[in-house]
């Protein structure tokens, strides 16, 4: 007991400076690794992107540049035959994929909500698409959409429906990819609104049956404002995914998003700009107007979610 | 524990640190540094051409004479690009010998200071003798007087075709574009989904192709810093390639590159393919070809100016700058080109040599499709020495030439598309030339 008191009352003597500062700091220490890994892998990154995008870097960044101000910027700003279709692009490819991932996910979820036999090995199963790598994917979808020897205008003909262009076609690519992404991610929204679904209490469900409420009814003003925040947070989690989409667009059309640019959206126009043309002022500028933009979409979307839940 | 607390926490802190430090400087590249200056291995960046799946059967063999062992990393042609662009922009020196497609990137990768200087290692070489390389091969990587590198092949532009199918509908072989117009259009049935012809009509890709229909037409992409794909001969030539490739092609054309065009005439789907002599060794591989008996090969068709294809350097391999063993790159760059390797390549894995003397030996021709060492016979004297626009933003230039192409198939306006082209690519030159 003695002894206890002796070691708790006196200062510890043997104790270096070194120690000391670290005992005092010791909170400093634990986080300082994970500070210095962001700071040198995304903070100076980031940084050294804006400086990139005042200059007019080409060819090798060991190359002498100069300062050129804003020019970039408003060089992309008003340009009327990349920038500005790339970003209606990528906005539509965005809404579109997301809207339709929601409506199939949330269905699903209704569907898988009660618990049935096999529903472990249907759980599964829709989730195989997402496991499999985008560009995996990205082949796949485009030998079976390949239009004299693919199984989609194969399964057509069956029909009688004559052949359509698909990915190759320049008015079709940009559907059929937003398709393949439904099929990729939908399992996605469904996992994160089936676990908001089994968080809900089935109370003002059976409150509102009671009632006599029908199935359409008890959705609606029930089970919808309930699951509002779920909702939120899985379209924010997947349009973070879907505004930067590029395996699958890449994978299927190559450089430019196709020779009429028709699946170009912004991170594709960024690719091309640093890797094809070496343009490495012009393409800082575009990632920073793309940053931008994708900060924006998502606070109108958290923006929504807190609204939604506002009661 | 004799340690108390505070010396437990400080020295836990201090090794973490110190691992983590040790880890991120661990960040090795994949060929190790030279022992006392004795080179164990060097590495190999190629992009997936004959040269490579070719030389890759010999890589024993050059361990068992020198020691060396080499590692070959093989990239698709637009990766291989990035790549070099990442890397060489950190001043990589985890490759040694590179090899580069000459006319895409070799005054990009100059001016950035990427490519070695190969003009002395090149000139000492004595008995491998530099001048049995073709003189167009030399001219295309040598800039401004310096070497960058060796060529590995040579590549023309050929007529594949299908016998049987010529024979059974009692068709010659075409000599002229307009034969060749009338064969392709006899022979396409959709129905049976059989298509005339298959060509490259993505936009950046079939520029190269495109090349040689448009001398055949009396044209070209530019008169030294001048752009002129304006010309009538020019828009001739646009036409003449996007109705060809409209009315006689597959559906889908303008997202085909070499890969999805070449598919289609090995799975026995189209009567012609023109494209690269290269090529020929995906027809006669019997794992992926239906064709192996069938096709056959034939000079380009002559247009209204004559039969002008395109006979050009495709890969060339040079040597890292950040490299740390220049002199064992440059070792297996000379053992890899001699002319004894050469004739094996070309009997063996059609590789169309780049030297004068592969295409004398009997041995060498005689392991090489019959019909393409005449193709190569025949095109000699008239070929063009280039496919695709001489800038330095070969790149960027491809896309605005391409544009016309594309619009060409689509049944577009080509007189606007080519006016459109013209303006931005003699931009291009002039912002080019500025430097």
């Amino acid at each position: 007991m003695s002894v206890a008191l002796e070691t708790m009352n006196s200062p510890r003597k043997s104790e270096s400076g070194l120690s000391r500062w670290a005992n005092n700091h010791i909170k400093l220490l634990f986080v300082g690794p994970s500070v210095v890994f962001v700071a040198t892998m995304i903070i100076l990154p980031i940084a050294y992107t804006v400086v990139l995008s005042l200059t007019n870097a080409a060819g090798s960044v060991s190359r002498p540049f100069d300062f050129v101000g804003v020019d970039n910027y408003t060089m992309w700003l008003s340009d009327t035959e990349r920038f500005w279709p790339a970003t209606g692009r990528t906005a539509y490819f965005t809404f579109t994929a997301v809207a339709l991932e929601l409506m199939f996910g949330l269905g699903i979820a209704l569907l898988l909500r009660k618990s049935f036999r096999g529903q472990g090995l249907v759980r599964v199963a829709i989730l195989l698409p997402l496991v499999a790598t985008p560009v995996a994917i990205g082949m796949m979808w485009l030998l079976i959409f390949e239009p004299s020897i693919g199984f989609a205008n194969e399964f057509l003909s069956w029909f009688g429906i004559p052949g359509q262009g698909w990915i190759s076609s320049p008015d079709q690519a940009m559907n059929t990819l937003v398709f393949v992404d439904v099929w990729q991610w939908t399992p996605m929204m469904a996992l994160i609104l089936l676990a908001g679904l089994t968080s809900l209490s089935e109370e003002p469900d059976e409150a509102a049956r009671v009632d006599g409420a029908n199935a359409w009814q008890r959705f609606r003003y029930v089970t919808f404002p309930l699951l509002w925040p779920a909702m939120g947070a899985a379209v924010l989690l997947r349009s973070i995914d879907a505004l930067k989409t590029f395996d699958i667009l890449y994978a299927t059309k190559g450089r430019g998003g196709g020779s009429n640019h028709e699946v170009e959206t912004l991170n594709i126009l960024a690719y091309g700009e640093s890797f094809e043309y070496s343009q490495y002022g012009r393409a800082s500028a575009l990632l920073m107007l793309f940053l931008f933009f994708i900060v924006i979409t998502l606070s109108v979307i958290a923006i929504l979610r807190k609204t939604g839940t506002r009661t | 524990m004799r340690f108390n607390n505070g010396f437990r926490r400080s020295f836990v802190a201090m090794a973490a640190i110190g691992g983590m430090a040790t880890l991120s400087a661990c960040g090795g590249g994949t060929s190790k540094p030279a022992v006392d200056g004795k080179v164990t291995d060097i590495t190999v960046v190629t992009g997936k051409n004959p040269w490579s799946d070719g030389i890759k059967s010999h890589l024993a063999e050059y361990k068992k004479l020198t020691g060396v062992t080499v590692k070959l990393e093989t990239y698709g042609n637009e990766q291989l690009n990035d790549q070099y662009k990442v890397k060489l922009n950190a001043s990589a020196s985890d490759f040694d010998v590179m090899a580069f497609q000459v006319q895409d990137v070799m005054r990009e990768f100059s001016r950035n200071g990427w490519l070695t200087d190969m003009t002395k290692y090149v000139g000492s070489a004595g008995d491998w003798n530099w001048n049995d390389f073709q003189k167009s091969a030399r001219d295309s990587v040598t800039l401004d007087k310096v070497i960058y590198g060796v060529p590995l092949m040579t590549e023309r532009h050929v007529m594949y075709y299908r016998k049987d199918l010529l024979k059974a509908a009692g068709i010659a072989v075409p000599k002229t574009l307009d034969e060749l117009k009338a064969a392709a259009a006899k022979l396409h049935n959709p129905a049976k989904k059989m298509t005339g012809i298959a060509m490259r009509g993505q936009r950046v890709p079939a520029v190269t192709q495109f090349s040689s229909f448009l001398y055949s037409f009396g044209g070209d992409f530019q008169k030294n810093d001048t752009a002129t794909i304006d010309t009538p001969e020019a828009i001739a030539a646009y036409n003449f390639y996007g109705n060809l490739l409209r009315e006689s092609g597959p559906p889908g054309s303008t997202n085909m590159g070499w890969i999805e065009a070449s598919a289609l005439f090995a799975q026995g789907k189209a009567a012609f393919y023109l494209d690269a002599d290269s090529q020929a060794y995906t027809f006669l591989d019997p794992k992926s070809s239906a064709v192996v008996d069938k096709v056959a090969y034939a000079p380009f068709p002559a247009g209204p100016a004559g039969a002008h294809p395109y006979s050009i350097v495709p890969w060339t391999a040079g040597i890292n700058k950040f490299s740390e063993k220049k002199d064992a790159a440059w070792a297996f760059i000379k053992w890899a080109t001699s002319d004894k390797q050469f004739v094996s390549l070309m009997a063996n894995d059609t590789v169309p040599s780049p030297r004068n003397s592969s295409w004398a030996n009997k041995t060498a021709t005689d392991g090489f499709p019959a019909g393409l060492v005449a193709n190569v016979k025949a095109t000699a004297t008239t070929a063009v020495g280039h496919d695709r626009p001489q800038l330095e933003q070969v790149a960027r230039s491809r896309e605005i030439v391409g544009g016309p192409i594309v619009t060409a198939i689509q049944g577009g306006d080509v007189k606007a598309a080519v006016k459109v082209a013209q303006l931005g690519f003699q931009d291009l030159l002039k912002q080019d030339s500025a430097k």
